[in-house]
């Protein structure tokens, strides 16, 4: 099925794919670091500055749009600390104000953009909802080295990570450079965001970084593992839905990716090994039965 | 002299410290620096002290939290720093340990900073400060007690496993090795921190009430452990908060309500008249406590 595709749509379906798994991946870091909300905030926030970029460029380009994206979104990240940290606004909240305001100025920004001559023809559009119909070769190159340095970054410190996400105290105290993490962390979650928002979309990126963690969760109790999974979950979803969303013209890929992603959460929540439901099920009815069966020989 | 010549052998073994700081933890010649400053800042003039603590002031925002904080901590000994809910112990610990803020102050560690010799020191977070629910098993987190030796970006190798099995042995824990750590109970999670923090085979232990909410056996375990660490001529400091047990378990007291009240060997320190200026109110729970 997948050699009946154009090559343009092989390029695309690989990309979706490397996507997948590296935000797989980061979102276990976040996951743990109970910041999804935070990859819902930075993404909303990248739209202003994919905007700008366009602007500057006077034309699309990618990397120019793609550096006002972490721009942008670096900033949402520095305003949400910085008003949770000089207010009384716990930092959830900040979260929401921070997305709800850069999503706004973003479609604000683009509505203008849009009347401007040559504006309406620049795509600017499909980065709301994603369309990873768009892009070429050039943005799979692009994506291949994103996921290859995300993965080097967390298999290289991949004990450090487990540290500073499980004991952050314990962790400095034993020397771990705190504010090196941080930024590492940061640094991987806004270059997974900015460039995965092309073809996901700003709304749902975050769902990337969510769903593959937390279905991974139902699998494993293995750190390792876990992350090993979420990649495979994201990796899966980012190309299914790229897949479906090639049958039709003008398709959102992002809502599909999505979707797709949810389809794997619901099979992991029922038969996830770990903390599947079924499985928990199952395993109190053969505990029950064994009991019963026990009392009754007991009782003989 | 004698005495500052077995420091100093004790010194030499430790990993990672620059040749520099130790002749500074011992002084050559009569008293050192350090004993003379504890001398004049008053309160306990331990022989050795490996610890030294200089009007150290902290705050949460714009509420303090500690103010002039001056003590002493001689080697060897095995303090209970004890005081009301909302003294400021652990902010205390986590000043001391660069890990809070401080507004004022010193920390001196064997003589020189804390920065220097953060390998010669192990630190024990209660228990609540992380979440059970973590993918890890019992082994696991006791081996994070050792990435400090195994050194930053490098894979533990069997020999670590084998180290961090050794203290959970010791622990009584070395069957929960391959145990997921949200099935333990509260007493086994509080064992594998201490496990951690045994691997780091540290100098001087902060622990931070190793004993809250633990059964008696797990107690008993863990108290066994930092007598054994102070017989080997460490320095353990506890949070500790059972005030019936402070006579049997520490030779030494901190009371402590965000500044010293008092501090001292427990038989001297550990009176009524302290214990109401560090608690405030009534005195009828005391006789309980102080017969």
């Amino acid at each position: 099925m997948i050699f009946a595709l154009s090559p343009n749509a092989q390029w695309v379906l690989l990309s979706t794919l490397i996507l997948g798994a590296a935000s797989g991946i980061v979102g276990c870091l976040a996951y743990w670091k109970r910041h999804s909300l935070l990859s819902d905030a930075l993404s909303h926030a990248a739209l202003p500055g994919v905007v700008v970029g366009f602007v500057l460029a006077g034309a699309k380009n990618v990397p120019l749009m793609i550096a006002g994206a972490a721009a942008s979104a670096l900033l949402g990240a520095w305003l949400v600390v910085g008003i949770r940290d000089h207010s009384r606004v716990k930092e959830d909240t900040a979260m929401g104000i921070v997305l709800s305001v850069f999503f706004g100025l973003g479609i604000m920004l683009l509505t203008i953009v849009n009347r401007l001559p040559g504006g309406n023809q620049a795509g600017l559009d499909s980065f709301i909802f994603g369309q990873a119909a768009s892009m070429v070769r050039k943005d799979v190159y692009t994506m291949a080295g994103l996921a290859l340095t995300v993965l080097i970054v967390t298999i290289v410190s991949f004990k450090e990570w487990k540290l500073w996400l499980f004991d952050p105290l314990f962790a400095r105290g034993l020397g771990l450079p705190g504010r090196l993490m941080d930024a590492a962390y940061l640094a991987v979650v806004v270059l997974v965001i900015v460039i995965g928002i092309q073809a996901v979309g700003v709304i749902l990126m975050a769902a990337l970084f969510i769903i593959p963690a937390v279905s991974a969760r139902y699998w494993t109790h293995s750190f390792g593992a876990m992350i090993a999974l979420s990649a495979l979950f994201g990796g899966a979803a980012g190309a299914s839905g790229t897949l479906v969303s090639t049958m039709g013209e003008g398709w959102p890929t992002g809502p599909f990716i999505v979707i797709a992603a949810a389809v794997l959460f619901l099979a992991s929540l029922a038969f996830g090994w770990r903390k599947g439901v079924l499985v928990g099920a199952l395993q109190r009815y053969i505990r029950k039965r064994r009991m019963r069966r026990r009392t009754f020989h007991g009782a003989s | 002299m004698k005495t500052e010549l077995t420091l100093q052998t004790e010194e030499s073994k430790t990993t990672g410290v620059p040749e520099g700081d130790e002749t500074n933890a011992g002084g050559s010649s009569g008293p050192s620096e350090e004993t003379r400053q504890a001398r004049r800042i008053g309160g306990p003039d331990p022989a050795e002290p490996v610890l030294v603590v200089r009007d150290l002031s902290a705050a949460y925002r714009k509420n303090p939290v500690l103010a002039d904080v001056n003590f002493a901590v001689g080697r060897g000994t095995l303090t209970c720093i004890v005081g009301p809910n909302g003294a400021g112990k652990s902010t205390l610990l986590k000043v001391m340990l660069d890990l809070h803020p401080r507004l004022t102050g010193t920390g001196s560690f064997f003589g020189t900073t804390y920065q220097k010799v953060k390998s010669r020191v192990g630190y024990m977070p209660q228990r609540g400060t992380v979440d059970w629910d973590f993918p890890a098993d019992a082994l696991d987190v006791v081996m994070m007690g050792l990435y400090g030796q195994i050194g930053w970006l490098r894979w533990p190798r069997r020999k670590h496993r084998e180290l961090a099995l050794a203290a959970m042995e010791k622990m009584g824990i070395e069957h929960l090795a391959k145990r997921q750590i949200s099935q333990l109970s509260g007493g086994q999670q509080q064992r594998v921190f201490l496990a951690r923090a045994l691997v780091q085979d540290a100098d001087l232990y902060f622990l931070d009430e190793p004993l809250a909410g633990v059964d008696a056996a797990t107690e008993w375990a863990i108290m066994e452990t930092l007598r054994a660490l102070k017989n080997r001529g460490k320095t353990v400091l506890v949070v500790h908060h059972d005030l019936h047990t402070v006579r049997d378990y520490f030779d030494h007291v901190l009371l402590f309500n965000r500044t010293v009240i008092a501090h001292g060997p427990t038989e001297e320190t550990f009176t009524r008249d302290h214990l109401a200026r560090t608690y405030g109110g009534t005195l009828r729970w005391l006789e309980a406590v102080v017969p």
